[in-house]
């Protein structure tokens, strides 16, 4: 059955090419709805501006089905030019030495003007190898921010222009808040994995793995059963049974929106990529933005938050020309212009310091309060080791192996510390296997 | 036995008629199928850069895997479950409406209706009656005093999971049943009411045991389908949470081989669950060419 989905999967990328005068260039994407529609009008845009090179944007699904498409299509020898993959393959495709040809590689060799020190290292940090090459192309990346309800916050007779700091505040505001009635939950949250272990670790400077959390090489572990990784996970249990806090499903969190959208729920932690779609969803109420809560009593943090979103991979198998191409569309894509244009329209961070320059003498934070929350908290502190990024290999399903863990934690049949050390022990067999099929 | 016979001229013509169809299975089947049984003794890396035979090695780490152990468990319930339920309610709809003199026709017309919906909506449409959050059911459960929770509780999740798969499958069902039962001579029916028995008896005397062989193929075919057939259902409502518990086998090979790219594991499992449902085929064929003549 899966070898017959990936034939019916070549068959159509047979089928796709065809040939134009101007160089053609794919890009095999994940971007849906509102997303693709503007990618759409950048692409467009970039085709308009010359006439050398001409770029096909193909939307391939969600990420992990754009990636299994250019895999199974790089098998066929059918791969595009270009694919968007998230943060969690960065340890699949950066393995992948025979099918990738890395970004800083390409600029050199193409002549392209190129300057990785214009990114932000917050951002890069995360798709860097551990000599400082870039690997891929930043394109979209954002970090989870914390919304709030400023209408409750106001009935619960707190102050709606002070978001909570601390996981003190989140505590004592969700039982006020309860207590007086003003919502039924405190707090909920999407990608638990993400947000309440991969940044909740970085933003408290603490590791999730060893040999600088998986960047330094293959041969990282995990170390996420830390005591105070323990203790917020004790937490967040003791909250859930106290009604503080409500657990909004696996991965993205399904049922996490809709719990602050309902007004039940009065503080949500998720990605500042949610900020367009939060702010259309709350009609009834007006939302508040602040940073992620941390521990007061932890030294060092807050320290900075690591990304997520996803990144350009260049796959090897086309001709110069081609990749000619590719260059003069990858300095398009990060050219102040372009990159302030869809980072104030999607929530994606600006992903280097012009844009975010551009943004300011715009005016556009000022007018739109809350959208500098993202920047100001991955740029808080210079990284540490702790908080570059992680790269590990099979991390799609170690995500997953968190998640698990976790519902066995709210549903009482683990403690957490068991929770941990499970996800210590399957997600080090998980890298284990990796390395034993990439070795 | 009598069988029809068709001489051609052409020695070659009959191998020629058939040519197509055997084109399609080769290509479609037994080529993929054959991949799939060559990966499994290989471990490879996604992109296919470098493989290695690594021999029975992707079978006896699955026999040592916890999750493919419990996936194993969760399957033996989830399977039979579904079976039963389904396979159940088809026969109670088609034997009461068997006894309808008015209606019968709308009646079966609607009990039909269902199977038309595509999986992956049916698994939609019993994720919203079912959220937590803003669903139906969860919602009256609450006034009877019950906290439904799918998304933490394996119970709960299971429960959904069956129903969803079941839903649609009871129409099926239905259908077969109500032709066994127009099969059965009324004149049998009416002589043991003449002599005095009741519906039910009648029911598990004449009835029941008339439409063995129906049953028998159902409980086949829907032990298949619930084996799998229920993908959509599955991606579409739990996606095989919480914690594993409705991590069905069929689930488990596509997500530990396009989500994890795991491919030898992947197509190990895939050759397992091929094994399992040539055995169900070659179990259903003897048993129902045998009792489908007496």
């Amino acid at each position: 059955m899966l070898t017959r989905s990936l034939i019916a999967g070549l068959a159509l990328t047979f089928l796709s090419g065809s040939s134009f005068a101007a160089t053609e260039i794919t890009w095999w994407h994940a971007m849906g709805g509102e997303l693709g529609k503007k990618l759409d009008e950048i692409v467009a845009k970039y085709n308009a501006s010359q006439d050398e090179y001409k770029v096909t944007a193909v939307y391939k699904g969600s990420y992990p089905e754009t990636m299994t498409a250019a895999i199974a299509a790089f098998r066929a020898k059918q791969q595009p030019d270009i694919v968007q993959v998230f943060e969690v393959g960065t340890g699949t495709m950066m393995a992948a030495k025979g099918a990738i040809y890395p970004v800083y590689q390409l600029m050199k060799d193409t002549g392209a003007a190129f300057d990785p020190k214009a990114f932000l290292s917050a951002v890069v940090g995360y798709y860097t190898d551990a000599d400082g090459n870039m690997l891929s192309m930043p394109f979209n990346s954002s970090t989870p921010i914390l919304y709030y309800n400023k209408d409750v916050f106001k009935k619960a007779g707190l102050d709606p222009e002070q978001p909570p700091k601390t996981w003190e505040d989140v505590e004592s505001y969700s039982q006020k808040i309860m207590s007086s009635g003003a919502a039924k939950c405190g707090f909920t949250t999407g990608w638990i994995s993400w947000v309440q272990l991969e940044n909740f670790s970085a933003w408290h400077n603490k590791p999730i793995g060893t040999l600088q959390n998986g960047i330094g090489g293959m041969d990282a572990e995990l170390t996420v059963n830390g005591d105070l990784q323990v203790r917020h996970w004790t937490n967040l249990k003791k909250w859930q049974d106290e009604g503080l806090f409500q657990y909004g499903g696996p991965a993205g969190g399904n049922d996490a929106p809709p719990k602050f959208y309902s007004q039940e729920c009065a503080i949500y932690m998720n990605s500042s990529a949610s900020r367009a779609g939060v702010i259309a969803n709350s009609k009834d109420f007006e939302v508040g933005f602040g940073m992620l809560p941390y521990y007061s009593d932890v030294q060092g943090a807050p320290q900075n938050s690591i990304i997520g979103g996803a990144t350009l991979w260049v796959l090897k198998g086309h001709d110069e020309a081609e990749y000619k191409g590719v260059a003069d569309f990858f300095s398009f894509l990060s050219s102040p212009e372009v990159q302030a244009d869809w980072h104030q329209y999607s929530g994606y961070l600006p992903i280097t310091e012009a844009a975010y320059k551009l943004g300011q003498e715009q005016g556009f934070y000022a007018k739109n309060p809350g959208s500098d929350v993202a920047i100001k908290q991955i740029t808080l502190n210079p990284p540490t080791d702790n908080s570059k990024g992680l790269r590990f290999g099979n991390y799609v399903q170690i995500r997953d192996v968190i998640d698990e863990e976790f519902q066995n934690l709210l549903a009482g049949q683990k403690s957490p510390k068991d929770a941990l050390d499970s996800v210590v022990t399957r997600g080090n067999k998980l890298i284990a296997d990796f390395r034993a099929a990439n070795g | 036995m009598q069988t029809k016979r068709t001489v051609f001229g052409n020695r070659l013509l009959p191998y020629a008629f058939l040519l197509p169809q055997l084109a399609v299975t080769v290509v479609f089947f037994l080529w993929p199928a054959a991949q799939a049984v060559i990966q499994s003794f290989q471990r490879e890396d996604a992109f296919g850069l470098s493989t290695t035979w690594v021999g029975l090695a992707n079978y006896v780490d699955l026999l040592h895997e916890p999750t493919y152990l419990n996936s194993l468990k969760v399957t033996a319930i989830f399977a039979p479950a579904v079976t039963l339920l389904s396979v159940g309610l088809g026969l109670v709809f088609a034997v009461s409406l068997d006894r309808l003199v008015r209606g019968s026709r709308v009646y079966a017309a609607l009990l039909v209706w269902p199977y038309a919906v595509a999986p992956a909506v049916a698994g939609i449409m019993w994720w919203f009656l079912f959220n937590p959050t803003i669903g139906l059911l969860p919602y009256l459960l609450a006034a009877v005093g019950y906290r439904w929770d799918h998304s933490l509780q394996p119970t709960d999740a299971m429960i959904l999971v069956v129903i969803a798969a079941s839903w649609k499958q009871v129409s099926y069902n239905f259908l077969f049943f109500m032709a066994g039962l127009q099969a059965i001579p009324k004149s049998m029916i009416e002589a043991a009411a003449i002599d005095g028995a009741g519906p039910v008896k009648r029911f598990f005397t004449i009835v029941f045991p008339l439409l063995s062989p129906t049953t028998f193929f159902l409980a086949v075919i829907n032990l298949v389908y619930a084996m799998f057939d229920t993908f959509p259902v599955i991606h579409a409502t739990t996606g095989g949470n919480p914690a594993q518990s409705t991590n069905i086998l069929v689930y488990k090979v596509f997500v530990d081989g396009f989500i994890g790219l795991n491919l030898g594991s992947s197509a190990a499992q895939s050759v397992v669950l091929m094994v399992i449902v040539v055995t169900l085929t070659v179990i259903q064929f003897k048993w129902v060419e045998r009792k489908v003549n007496y």
